[in-house]
């Protein structure tokens, strides 16, 4: 109880200091591997905004002349079978891969936070219907589970966010429900409701941004694991169809050029896709310390 | 020992509410489709009046509570409907697939265990070593490596470059014939039969894929381990042993160790899950004839009731792992059945 307590009081100290921009800073100057996965994430969202008008070729613009060609200053990371240049297509998927793992990230915390605080807030027998739902996710071993979801509502790109948000629920509901729960009856609650809020008011506004902090942990190393999710099914050929761009698909036809040799097809698109998961991680564990230190490891 | 039997048998019991829930869901997969479910499982290429035939047979123009239960009855039975693509029940592909698969995954968690886990105790006695060093990057590195890629890298280093492994095909390369089946496990069955040769041959094939398998399940084991077994070695118990004289060795392995097994043998629950999904992709990396590979070539095809029986045996599977790993950690900790 005691521990539960301090780590309350400095999960608010440190939710109080980094609204300044100061104390973000300071963060980050004290953990410069921290400020790397800033300044990596930074670059993805530039290749997902800025990629498709920089790069040097049309993704999807086939040279028969110049087939499966090894990287070169003319193609770095060297041409495919369809003589189309492989860094243009990693560059410009960055956009799709980062919006289905975006989507789908938010999505779950939209839907898991509401879940998560009627659940926490209210109790009773909404809490168990929740809890006994969130169980039956989480009995599935959760790629498979979002392979029947695909296969259930059909195969596209907008049927891919939905199944790996559903995969994502459980962990934003799980969370949510518990840092509601133990503020519904703390001081600052009883005084909001004290001065005539309604429920919801005191939910929404006094107790639900408590669980911000913890939340942005969560989203973070969310992310990496949703594009993973989101590549492997592409991997497999579901949602993302040929000749879109998108690392999962780029991979899986590069599979099958890598036992006659040309690495470059499936690598810098797994690599690519690598960084971005790492990325995230990175970048989860980063804030992990900043919201909770106790957590460093 | 009464009670701690109870125990286990209270666990059974808290996994029926469980499996009820997972055959809802599967329930509501097939058939709470946007579309004509009869026509998703009679396949693009049915008629009419096949796609009746099919609706009459699963009740489909019944209510959805005695639609449940026909669907409940008929898996009773054991019948998940029939593949498009095979031609068989649905039943009996992933019955004749379940092994390899199965060989997989288990030779791969015993590998991950039996490397993650020594990894994890030295990083937690070293602290601050490089072979600490090591078991934070093999972890960071091993969460951010997507299987898939991880076997494909292989296949060339090993494959390619090397030339160290087989093709990677398939469970034993052409030039062998499979061993008499008895379990289903290659390994198993060329051992039952005497036949070396066999044995090797299949073994050189699952080298790859199960290290491709292991060092994705390594890294939330070692992690696991590392921080199960600080928080013993900084426990008062531990205090009191080391000042009582007792070597090292014996309050390392037979008091933190032995503490720090629990929490491991939990977390291993969610890491099954994870195998279990990576499972599929590293199966469609190394053309393993096993489950994952039978509902990737379903997928593609829209072989609905194969891809849903799958769907479904994975998570009964999933539920099944969770329990034995329950009970087990009911029989390893000597502190349940005590009160």
């Amino acid at each position: 109880m005691m521990a539960e307590v301090t780590v309350n009081q400095q999960r608010a100290n440190a939710r109080q200091s980094d609204t300044t921009f100061g104390h973000f800073i300071y963060v980050l100057r004290d953990n410069p591997v921290t400020m790397l996965a800033f300044a990596m994430l930074a670059f993805f969202f530039g290749c997902a905004f800025f990629g498709p008008a920089l790069v040097p070729y049309d993704p999807l613009a086939t040279n028969a002349a110049h087939a499966l060609e090894p990287p070169s200053w003319a193609h770095w990371f060297g041409t495919d079978n369809l003589g189309r240049d492989v860094f243009s297509r990693v560059i410009v998927a960055t956009r799709l891969d980062l919006t289905i793992s975006v989507a789908a990230v938010a999505l779950s915390f939209v839907i898991g936070s509401i879940l998560g605080s009627i659940a926490g807030y209210w109790g009773g027998w909404l809490d168990a219907v929740l809890n006994r739902f969130l169980d039956t996710i989480m009995a599935f071993p959760l790629f498979v589970l979002a392979m029947g979801v695909v296969a259930a509502l059909g195969n596209t790109v907008e049927n891919i966010i939905y199944a790996t948000a559903i995969i994502n629920i459980p962990f934003y509901a799980r969370l949510v429900r518990a840092e509601v729960n133990i503020r519904r009856n703390a001081g600052f609650a009883q005084a909001a409701k004290l001065a005539g809020a309604s429920d919801l008011r005191v939910l929404a506004q006094h107790i639900f941004p408590n669980a911000l902090p913890p939340m942005m942990v969560q989203v973070s190393l969310n992310l990496g694991w949703a594009i993973l999710n989101a590549a492997g099914l592409s991997f497999i050929g579901l949602g993302v169809r040929p000749p879109t761009p998108e690392w999962g698909i780029m991979v899986a036809e590069g599979a099958n050029f890598i036992v006659s040799g040309e690495w470059w097809l499936a690598v810098f698109p797994g690599l690519w896709l690598m960084l971005a998961v790492f990325t995230f991680n990175l970048l989860g564990d980063g804030l992990r310390d900043i919201v909770d230190p106790r957590k460093r490891t | 020992m009464g009670s701690r039997t109870k125990m286990i048998l209270g666990r059974v019991a808290q996994a029926i509410p469980v499996i009820i829930g997972v055959v809802v869901i599967s329930f509501l997969l097939t058939r709470a489709l946007p579309g004509d479910p009869a026509a998703y499982f009679a396949g693009p290429a049915a008629d009419e009046e096949s796609i009746a035939q099919i609706r009459e047979s699963l009740g489909l123009n019944k209510p959805l509570i005695q639609q449940f239960f026909y669907y409940a009855g008929d898996l009773v039975q054991g019948d998940l409907g029939t593949s498009l693509t095979t031609g068989q029940t649905v039943m009996s592909d992933l019955a004749a697939r379940l092994p390899a698969s199965l060989e997989l995954t288990l030779v791969a968690l015993i590998l991950s265990c039996a490397t993650a886990i020594p990894l994890g105790v030295l990083a937690a006695t070293r602290q601050g070593s490089w072979i600490d060093h090591l078991c934070r990057i093999l972890v960071t590195a091993g969460v951010s490596m997507p299987t898939f890629f991880t076997g494909i890298v292989l296949i060339y280093l090993f494959y390619y470059l090397a030339g160290l492994a087989p093709s990677p095909l398939g469970r034993l390369d052409f030039i062998y014939l499979s061993p008499p089946h008895v379990t289903g496990f290659y390994l198993i069955d060329a051992a039952i039969a005497g036949d070396g040769e066999t044995w090797f041959g299949a073994l050189k094939q699952l080298i790859l894929p199960a290290t491709t398998l292991a060092l994705f399940t390594l890294a939330p084991i070692a992690r696991m381990t590392r921080a199960a077994m600080l928080t013993a070695l900084s426990s008062n118990f531990i205090r009191t042993a080391r000042a009582a004289g007792l070597s090292r060795g014996k309050v390392l392995y037979g008091y933190a160790f032995r503490n720090a097994l629990l929490p491991v043998v939990t977390t291993l629950g969610m890491v099954f899950s994870f195998t279990l999904g990576a499972n599929v992709l590293v199966e469609k990396v190394f053309a393993w004839p096993g489950i994952g590979s039978y509902a990737v070539e379903a997928l593609v095809v829209s072989d609905y009731a194969a891809v849903q029986g799958f769907v479904l045996a994975m998570a009964l599977l999933f539920v099944a792992l969770n329990l034995i790993i329950d009970i087990s950690y009911a029989l390893i900790d000597p502190r349940i059945g005590l009160q």
